[in-house]
């Protein structure tokens, strides 16, 4: 575990050099390493969804307890996935291998392991599509030695095992993507291939049970509806505290005007926690001053959809709760709190999924009287889409001051930024709430951004060498502005990249702390009747307000 | 290791080794015009099988990888060829994918500094974009201008690419600039394979195999124009015999123009098995053939089936005591 | 993209593919020229490369002669045959087109057919054309 090792012990790690001979034979040497796995999906996490092989299991124990005709499942499994998925289809067909992606991935350029390059993670599973599934496969199996000249090779006991190693250190940030020059997207075969794990019982706990959670009690922490509101509650007593402002929001509360959803990750733990009271300040606001109607939910109570990292059909069974719960409160539209694959799962996959959402209006920001355009159908809008619209309009009263203290710069979050585009409207809410931004190095910022390295669920406890070693390119761009600039908040809008960036600069950056971008909101909006703060939200004093030692 | 480049290396030589002898031994009729009409037939039937086969499957979901802004709020500059929301963008992001392999030309190289800066520092790299770029462009030209041993009288389009290829007048027969890119192209791509130990390490035999055909039907296509002279009055009455459907093998066409043939049949035959079907793919993939437009207009999912979800109803059924309890709102009150 | 695209734009890339087959139906092809030996030529039974030579390597024998004429002012050719010829293109009855009197038949004919377009007449003339 990282716990163990030293930033200095995991530099010393990183060899780009990879090792002479043939990847093919390296199969049998790799080793489910502490540190670098997470633990098996407890059983009755996989029963709540009904989902195949529940049983409990352990990654480094020879016996994986599969069922006997294993090699037909996963078969079977691949055959149908190419029927529905073109992407699959296509990216197993034309990789050339050029090794443009080869050093894109964070978690090559963090471990140095060539079987992290994503050429060679897409490879895993391919050498057994040419294997089974190609005319050249089938003829080269007759030959002696074709199967290895063509990287062809059979699904062994220790293939599937390396594949489930490899395919579960890849975070689906679609980096490699970018710049391949055929668009293979790593994060749909990882997709495939963690769905093919799935029709065995092969999920990890960090997803299995969140999809358990959020499928029973509405979000992947198991927040409980009434500890829900609790939490929610304390929020309120803060806000309280620190503006005077009671900012109670509303609950399942039928006619109101908007949903909102957001991870339950901002509701458990900090620094999302202040993110939240920031969505608490602005609807408080918005409510005073023009009437608007917000309106949580505790059964719709999770952005995110760890079910996106199982299966497809996983995926559409967790999201199906938001136009569930839009429907049947009557609301006119849903807006989306800061999450990073909750977006590309609402942007890219909701409405073909669970639409088409004929109930909902036309998202119309009432207070501007600005139509997004851009979600006519799916009806959910980006939080900062909506609170840049209002700004833009001179809708809130900011006090920028009370962000003086913070040197800013920003991480955009991979799925934002590759599957969705949100690069602009997060710079200019930052940039209309704090005065100083700096900009990390291009190579690693907007549709380049690097990875938090715990995306995709695998930002468990027990993977943390992997995690720091994914976190290396951010870590380097960060510390890069934090010693130029002096940077000393990352802003970030999505939840794991609060938990996972908090952990990645204690770890590599120790100086620079991780905000969500409504933190920042709610510590510069004058609510109105607000008394004279001297705290921020971290209840730490404002710029100004220091007490004089 | 070394086989993965050895074998495929040996494969060219003795294709090349047995249509040069064969045609010496009275084997003409077949390397000459069995073999070719096959590879011809096995090329189209390969290709239209696999592209018809991409075609078939679905598409599921609209999953662009955005690479700019989106289309959002009216005062937001939007990408508009790297985040397309319409037709006309996608159109434009593909023709710049197909034509100038616009997402190579991203490339860049990461190195990391262990001891001096710990840091990880990237730097364009634009040489695998050129040399593909140069590749791909001399080997268009090059089946272009074979075009004059298809026709007859020779296109004046021909004629004027034969032209502009030659137009450094250097030496006689002319040089043509294709004839010196093309085997300089592929043999940086061989070096890269062979010298950059992390493209070693990925490269299978089926890379290193249509490289090396390639060269190989360069080298022998070079060799018979500049060197040891053909003659190709003899070789258009043969190849104009193939494409009017009334095969000849007239007198005096060389072994090496039946090894050029040969390799150049291989590499059609080839094709449709082998990952140069990316020349079809790259029209193909979802990830940038798409609009990133999801949100504002549904993309339909053809096999969409309904799931089992966690309705509302259960969820207050299971939950009501500790709602009611927490003042939150209900449907049924007991 | 839709079905129809794919097979829309499969049928252009196949008849691309087979444009070497259509187009020679749709258009009259020329045969190749018949060599044939005309008037002095064909008396005089002896050249300065035999036939097959000729027909591949005559540009590179050109190119040296140009050469050695330019530059060395050597003018003699002694053929593998024995025989000394001139080393000229086009002047006087001791050249290639003193013998080859017609440049349509022994030059042209082949250059066309193959899409070949030397140089050679950016300098020198059709000994015909001049009368």
């Amino acid at each position: 575990m990282a716990d163990e090792l030293t930033p200095d012990e995991l530099l010393d790690k990183i060899d780009y050099a990879t090792d002479s001979g043939n990847w093919l034979d390296t199969t049998k040497s790799v080793q489910i390493r502490p540190g670098m796995y997470c633990y098996a999906a407890k059983p009755e996490s996989v029963e709540t969804l009904g989902l195949p092989n529940a049983r409990s299991w352990n990654p480094t124990e020879e016996d994986w307890k599969l069922p006997d005709n294993w090699q037909q499942i996963i078969h079977d499994g691949i055959k149908e996935r190419l029927e529905k998925f073109r992407t699959f289809k296509i990216f197993m067909d034309v990789c050339v291998r050029c090794g443009a992606c080869a050093d894109k991935c964070h978690f090559f350029l963090g471990t140095g392991d060539p079987k992290n390059m994503p050429v060679l993670r897409a490879e895993l599973l391919r050498s057994i599509y040419r294997n089974d599934f190609t005319t050249a496969g089938k003829i080269l199996q007759k030959i002696p030695g074709g199967q290895r000249l063509g990287g062809n090779r059979p699904l062994t006991l220790d293939v599937l095992k390396e594949m489930w190693y490899y395919f579960f250190q890849c975070t689906e940030c679609r980096r490699c993507s970018v710049f391949c020059p055929y668009g293979i997207d790593t994060a749909e075969i990882t997709i495939m291939a963690r769905e093919l794990f799935n029709l065995l019982g092969l999920n990890i706990d960090w997803i299995a049970t969140p999809v358990s959670n959020c499928y029973t009690t509405g979000n992947h922490l198991g927040i409980q509806p009434h500890a829900f509101k609790d939490m929610l509650d304390f929020f309120v007593e803060d806000i309280e505290d620190i503006t005077g402002v009671d900012c109670t929001p509303n609950y399942q509360k039928k006619g109101a005007d908007i949903l909102f959803v957001t991870p339950s990750g901002d509701v458990f733990a900090d620094p999302g926690t202040y993110t939240c009271q920031g969505y608490l300040i602005l609807f408080k606001y918005l409510k005073e001053k023009y009437g608007l109607d917000v309106t949580w939910s505790t059964y719709a109570s999770e952005g995110g959809n760890f079910g996106f990292f199982t299966s497809h059909e996983t995926m559409k069974r967790l999201n199906a709760k938001m136009y569930y719960e839009a429907k049947r409160l009557g609301v006119k539209w849903i807006l989306g709190g800061e999450c990073g694959h909750m977006w590309r799962v609402i942007h890219q996959y909701m409405d073909t999924m669970n639409g088409p959402a004929d109930f909902l209006e036309v998202p119309v920001n009432p207070i501007t009287g600005t139509k997004f355009h851009n979600s006519a159908s799916t009806k959910m809008v980006h939080i900062t889409e909506f609170t840049a619209d209002l700004i833009k309009h001179g809708k809130l009263e900011l006090d920028k001051g009370r962000n003086a203290n913070r040197i800013m710069t920003f991480h955009d979050s991979c799925n934002p930024a590759r599957g969705m585009g949100l690069l602009d409207e997060p710079r200019y809410v930052i940039n209309n709430v704090c005065d100083n931004f700096y900009e990390m190095p291009p190579n690693t910022i907007r549709e380049n951004t690097f990875c938090c390295g715990s995306g995709a669920g695998l930002n468990a406890g027990e993977n943390m060498e992997l995690r720091m070693a994914g976190a290396l390119p951010r870590a380097t761009a960060l510390k890069h502005v934090h010693e130029k600039y002096g940077v000393n908040t990352l802003g970030t809008i999505c939840a794991i990249d609060r938990a996972a960036l908090s952990t990645l600069c204690e770890y590599w950056v120790p100086e620079v702390e991780v905000a969500g971008i409504h933190e920042l909101v709610g510590n510069a909006l004058i609510l109105p009747g607000e008394k004279e703060r001297t705290e921020d939200l971290r209840m730490e004093p404002l710029p100004g307000c220091e007490e004089e030692e | 290791m070394t086989q993965k480049y050895l074998i495929p290396l040996t494969a060219v030589f003795l294709l090349f080794l047995v249509a040069y002898a064969g045609a010496g031994a009275g084997l003409g009729w077949f390397f000459g015009i069995v073999f070719p009409y096959l590879a011809v037939i096995a090329f189209l039937v390969g290709f239209v099988i696999k592209v018809m086969g991409w075609a078939r499957s679905a598409v599921p979901f609209r999953i662009p990888t955005t690479c700019g802004q989106q289309k959002s709020l009216p005062w937001i500059k939007q990408n508009r060829i790297d985040n397309p929301d319409t037709a006309s963008g996608v159109f434009i992001r593909m023709l710049l994918e197909i034509f100038l392999f616009r997402s190579l030309f991203r490339n860049t190289k990461a190195a990391f500094n262990r001891n001096a800066s710990n840091r990880i520092t990237y730097s364009w790299e634009i040489f695998l974009w050129v040399a593909a770029l140069a590749f791909h462009y001399a080997f268009l030209v090059v089946l272009l201008r074979h075009f004059r041993f298809f026709t007859s009288p020779v296109p004046s389009c021909v004629q004027f690419l034969e032209a502009l290829d030659g137009i450094v007048q250097l030496g006689l027969p002319g040089l043509f600039l294709s004839g010196v890119v093309l085997p300089a192209a592929v043999l940086f791509l061989l070096a890269r394979r062979l010298f950059d130990q992390k493209v070693r390490y990925i490269s299978q035999g089926s890379d290193y195999f249509p490289l090396f055909l390639i060269l190989g039907i360069a080298v022998t296509g070079i060799f018979m124009r500049y060197f040891t002279k053909v003659d190709i009055v003899a070789i258009k009455e043969m190849t104009m015999g193939l494409v009017t459907l009334s095969p000849t093998i007239p007198d005096g066409v060389a072994s090496l123009f039946y090894g050029h043939l040969f390799l150049v049949s291989i590499l059609f035959a080839y094709f449709p098995a082998s990952k140069l079907m990316h020349l079809g793919g790259v029209f193909l993939s979802p990830t940038r053939n798409m609009a990133n437009n999801t949100r504002a207009k549904r993309h339909v999912n053809p096999w969409n089936y309904d799931v089992p979800i966690h309705t509302y109803e259960q969820y207050e059924d299971h939950f009501r005591d500790k709602m009611i309890e927490a003042g939150l709102p209900v449907e049924k009150k007991e | 993209m839709t079905k129809n695209m794919i097979m829309g734009g499969l049928a252009v890339f196949v008849l691309a593919v087979l444009s070497p087959f259509w187009f020679n139906m749709v258009t009259t092809t020329q045969a190749a020229p018949e060599p044939e030996l005309l008037g002095p030529a064909k008396q005089a039974k002896k050249c300065v490369l035999d036939t097959y030579d000729m027909r591949t390597s005559h540009m590179s024998l050109l190119d040296e002669w140009r050469d050695a004429v330019v530059r060395d002012a050597d003018r003699i050719y002694v053929a593998a045959n024995g025989h000394a010829f001139n080393m000229s293109l086009s002047t006087g009855e001791n050249s290639c087109l003193g013998c080859h009197e017609d440049k349509a038949k022994f030059c042209d004919a082949c250059h066309t057919y193959t899409s070949v377009d030397p140089y050679c007449w950016d300098c020198h003339t059709n000994p015909k054309e001049i009368e």
